[in-house]
């Protein structure tokens, strides 16, 4: 055993690097047979491996290359058309590839496995020369509107490009290929290319505005991007948080100076660190397309596998996370195409047969919405019959019969969802274990994401995952208790309860010496935050602030509890660091982080806290029963209910609510006809319900101490407040329109409490109101 | 002969030191923030530039007594193994060359928790000088020590 060198290392990374990529132009190719382009490619990398692997002195690795190399250089050049047969080929040659450079990594040496049959295949599919004639007469034609149609600039970007970089490093192996090509299929380019010398200072000049950056988006992925170890790019994010909060203090001492030319440069640092914590941030980012890339060989694997026929689409492949999170999402997704392709598509025989195309579909979506990045995996196939489900658990034992009897679809279809379940009426080697959906869960939930199924039995299955961008910031509620912050994750919180002096004494109750709360009917168990890290309050004004009891109800493992606290602060985004292993056991703790004033503050670990209070019993029947009771109660829905002008009650679903706040009418100022207030360091917008639906203006404050009620909803960064006559309540209830409105801005009304109440429909106020109002806001 | 470096400090009357290749930094005293639940060692936590560093107070590590309230300690940042710990002592003294001639075991009669954590002493002239064995100290798992 000898570790390979820093050479044998980068030939490696790049080598993996070029073979993903492989992956994805060979099934491009196979739609495509004539690609020049892409073959072009291919050719290209296999050589560049076969190059330093004779170098290396890897003379198996060599050999195999070489006689893929020979293969391909003919398809290149329109000797012999692309068969299946070759693709195969070529593609086991991929994989044979693969193998040795992974035992090269391991071991230091190529492996003993032997490839004599794969040379063979090679050998005889290259000596087969078929219908070369044929497919070159063919070929320049057909082939024009092709590679026009995958990469439309590319051949007019190609030459000016290839150009410059060619001729001042001839010299360079990869160089040459490059000139190559353009010599085989596009002539005129190549034409141009050699005129080119003479008059190269004039054209480098001209392109350096458009060329170049045509060139770090269609070629020149080595020459435009460098490596650069995570490591070392924590280690500025790190630095740069606290350059923020150095800079935080600076602009503090700013306020107290007078010296102009200091508030100056303070402001000029102010700008420079923000733009820098945003560069730096993005560095981690990566686009999901980066672990998507492999998708489309493993669907054509399966597929073929499987016998069907399945065409995979993607679209926001360029959606950005951080480098972690595509990191852990890679295996679940897996797991969800492999699912679609195997359980989800039908055979082709099927399909044609039920009126669908025979060719099945999966696509994959990647969007950003809300601060979070939303990923969805549908396919088209006979998507998921509940009464199988059923069937199926019950014969597994996961449920009873009483249990089943009454399940809804919807939880039914959770039971996917379930350890040890599979709708396989047989274990392949490709799915069917019994280990999947309920791995996928887990592992999208222990990053803080969600995952949701919906299914139409016949039509096809969605599957749509919900991940926050970044593991390193998270949105997090800050309390007080016993005198110090700490931080509550928001993933886990509810809700926020605040019971006055009164309301707290009728309201807390006890079981047998436990606490709980009715929370609109239900009985919420209760943990005191002081009680159980057994801090005392030495902060002497916290405890007259007590008079009020401050819950916070948070979930954990599908239970609720509340958590009292002795004050909450506000909602900051934190950036979690790891503690010491001095505090490794205490499970309370999920780490800390530092506030903006340059103390630490604890984050709270919600599992652990429920643990350490015993809120979650390891009764498994008992998790079930929950489970279905947050199953069903997801139907439901829980509703903001507000009052409207004199008389109007609206309600909207509590989870476009991003807060609500009270401002003093004193606080309202005017840009132009708007109404704004500053909020948060932002400038918020204020929009009157009463004035925008038309409906009779009532008792919203006009005098300057009177305060108004705003709810906010934000979106995309941005704010937007409606201005409501009072807050009634917070319920739940099945979101039914039970007749339509003919208002805009009103979806309908249905009956809430006993009492008719209408639906607002925010996206259309905020289009409205954004679109009428845009100009004047100028954000 | 060899000879090594030690950056040296003060706790409860007696001298000790700590080889100074793994001392980060010294420095005064900082706010900290306390663990609740954490063993009565682990005083807090502070911001080291922006790296959250436990703080352990080496006087009840070493089962000495707890240092007046109105006495402020200095933190000796030390590193051990990956991490950064910070070590509260009561106050900073030179750094230190000493020869391995004046080396010797620490005497069977040390405490025996005490006894653990100290490498061994150096007979200077004036005083003698215990050299801390830091990875054993800021290491709380395998020795739970019973407070006098």
């Amino acid at each position: 055993m000898e570790s390979p060198d820093d050479l044998v290392k980068e030939f490696l990374v790049e080598s993996y690097e070029n073979l993903d990529r492989l992956d994805q132009e060979f099934v491009k190719l196979e739609k495509n047979p004539t690609d020049r382009e892409t073959l072009s490619s291919i050719f290209r990398t296999i050589h560049t491996v076969k190059g330093t692997s004779g170098f290396f002195g890897f003379d198996k690795l060599g050999s195999v290359t070489h006689n893929g190399e020979n293969l391909l250089s003919r398809l290149r050049d329109g000797e012999i058309a692309l068969v299946p047969e070759i693709t195969s080929a070529l593609l086991s040659l991929v994989d044979a590839i693969r193998k040795m450079l992974c035992n090269i990594e391991n071991t230091g040496n190529e492996g003993n496995d032997d490839y004599s049959k794969l040379v063979e295949t090679l050998s005889r599919l290259n000596s087969s020369s078929s219908n070369a004639n044929q497919i070159k007469a063919g070929s320049s034609n057909p082939a024009k509107p092709d590679t026009a149609n995958a990469d439309v600039h590319q051949p007019i970007a190609m030459a000016p490009i290839s150009a410059p970089s060619t001729i001042p490093n001839q010299n360079s192996t990869t160089s040459e290929p490059k000139s190559a090509t353009h010599d085989v299929d596009q002539p005129l380019p190549a034409n141009s290319a050699v005129q080119l010398p003479p008059t190269i200072p004039a054209l480098h000049a001209d392109e350096k505005s458009g060329g170049l950056q045509e060139q770090s988006k269609s070629s020149g992925i080595s020459e435009s991007n460098i490596r650069v170890d995570v490591a070392l790019l924590d280690k500025l994010m790190n630095l740069v948080g606290e350059l923020v909060l150095a800079r935080n203090q600076i602009l503090q001492f700013t306020a107290t100076q007078e010296d102009g030319s200091f508030v100056t440069a303070s402001q000029q640092l102010n700008l420079i660190t923000t733009e820098l914590q945003e560069g730096v941030m993005k560095t981690r980012m990566q686009p999901i397309g980066n672990i998507w890339n492999k998708f489309p060989r493993v669907v054509r694997d399966l597929a073929s596998t499987c016998g069907k026929q399945v065409r995979l689409e993607m679209e926001g492949a360029e959606t950005e996370l951080d480098k972690t999170i595509i990191e852990a999402i890679k295996d679940p997704l897996t797991h969800v195409v492999r699912n679609c392709v195997d359980h989800g598509i039908e055979t082709s025989a099927v399909r044609v047969a039920r009126g669908k195309p025979a060719e099945g579909r999966v696509f994959m979506r990647a969007f950003h919405e809300g601060g979070q990045v939303n990923i969805e995996i549908s396919d088209d196939g006979s998507g998921i019959d509940s009464e199988k489900i059923k069937q199926k658990a019950l014969q597994r034992g996961l449920i009873t019969t009483e249990q089943a009897s009454r399940m809804t679809e919807r939880e039914l279809i959770g039971i996917i969802f379930m350890p040890g379940f599979s709708t396989a009426e047989q274990i392949t080697s490709v799915s069917g274990r019994g280990v999947g959906m309920d791995v996928v869960k887990t592992n999208i939930e222990r990053i803080g994401g969600t995952v949701d199924i919906q299914t139409k039995a016949g039509i096809g299955s969605t599957l749509k995952i919900k991940i926050p961008l970044t593991l390193a910031i998270i949105p997090a509620l800050i309390v007080t208790s016993g005198g110090d912050r700490f931080a509550i994750p928001q993933v886990s919180l509810l809700e926020l309860v605040r019971l006055e002096k009164n309301e707290a004494r009728e309201g807390l109750e006890n079981i047998h010496g436990a606490p709980v709360y009715r929370l609109r009917g239900k009985l919420l168990p209760l943990v005191d935050l002081n009680r159980e890290l057994n801090i005392k309050n030495e902060d002497e004004s916290a405890q007259a602030d007590s008079e009020c009891t401050n819950i916070v109800v948070l979930r954990a493992d599908e239970r609720q509890f509340g958590l009292i606290v002795d004050k909450i602060n506000d909602t900051e985004e934190i950036v979690v660091k790891p503690l010491g292993k001095q505090l490794k056991g205490i499970s309370v703790f999920a780490g800390a982080t530092i506030m903006g004033d340059g103390k630490v503050a604890l984050i709270l670990d919600v599992m652990g806290i429920a643990q350490r209070a015993n809120v979650i019993s390891g009764v498994k029947d008992r998790a079930l029963n929950e489970q279905q009771v947050q199953i069903a109660s997801e139907n439901r829905e829980t509703l903001l209910l507000f009052g409207v002008g004199r008389e109007g009650r609206m309600a909207i679903p509590l989870s476009m609510v991003s807060r609500l706040e009270e401002f003093p009418f004193s606080k309202i100022e005017k840009t132009g006809d708007m109404e704004v207030v500053q909020y948060r360091g932002q400038i918020m917008p204020l929009a009157r319900l009463s004035k925008l639906l038309q409906m009779e203006d009532s008792a919203i404050a006009q005098d300057t101490s009177d305060l108004l009620k705003v709810v906010v909803y934000s979106s995309q960064g941005r704010c937007l407040g409606l201005i409501v006559d009072k807050i009634i309540d917070i319920v739940e209830e099945n979101l039914t329109v039970k007749c339509q409105s003919t208002r805009k801005g009103v979806r309908g009304s249905a009956v809430v409490q006993g009492r008719v109440t209408e639906f607002l429909d925010v996206e259309n106020i905020i289009s409205n109101f954004t679109a009428s109002e845009a100009t004047a806001v100028g954000v | 002969m060899a000879s090594q470096q030690y950056c040296t400090f003060y706790l409860d009357g007696l001298f000790f030191g700590v080889e100074v290749m793994k001392v980060q930094e010294v420095i005064r005293y900082q706010e900290m923030t306390r663990v609740p639940l954490a063993s009565d060692v682990v005083r807090g936590l502070i911001n080291l530039r922006g790296q959250i560093v436990s703080a352990l107070d080496l006087r009840r590590r070493l089962n000495l007594n707890d240092r007046p309230k109105d006495q402020l300690p200095m933190n000796v940042v030390v590193r051990a193994g990956e991490s950064v710990v910070s070590l509260l002592v009561d106050e900073i003294g030179d750094v230190l060359e000493a020869s391995e001639d004046d080396f010797e075991q620490p005497p069977e009669t040390l405490a025996k928790g005490a006894r653990e954590m100290v490498h061994g002493v150096y007979k200077l002239p004036r005083q003698l000088l215990l050299i801390l064995d830091t990875e054993r100290a800021v290491n709380l798992e395998n020795t739970p020590i019973e407070r006098r």
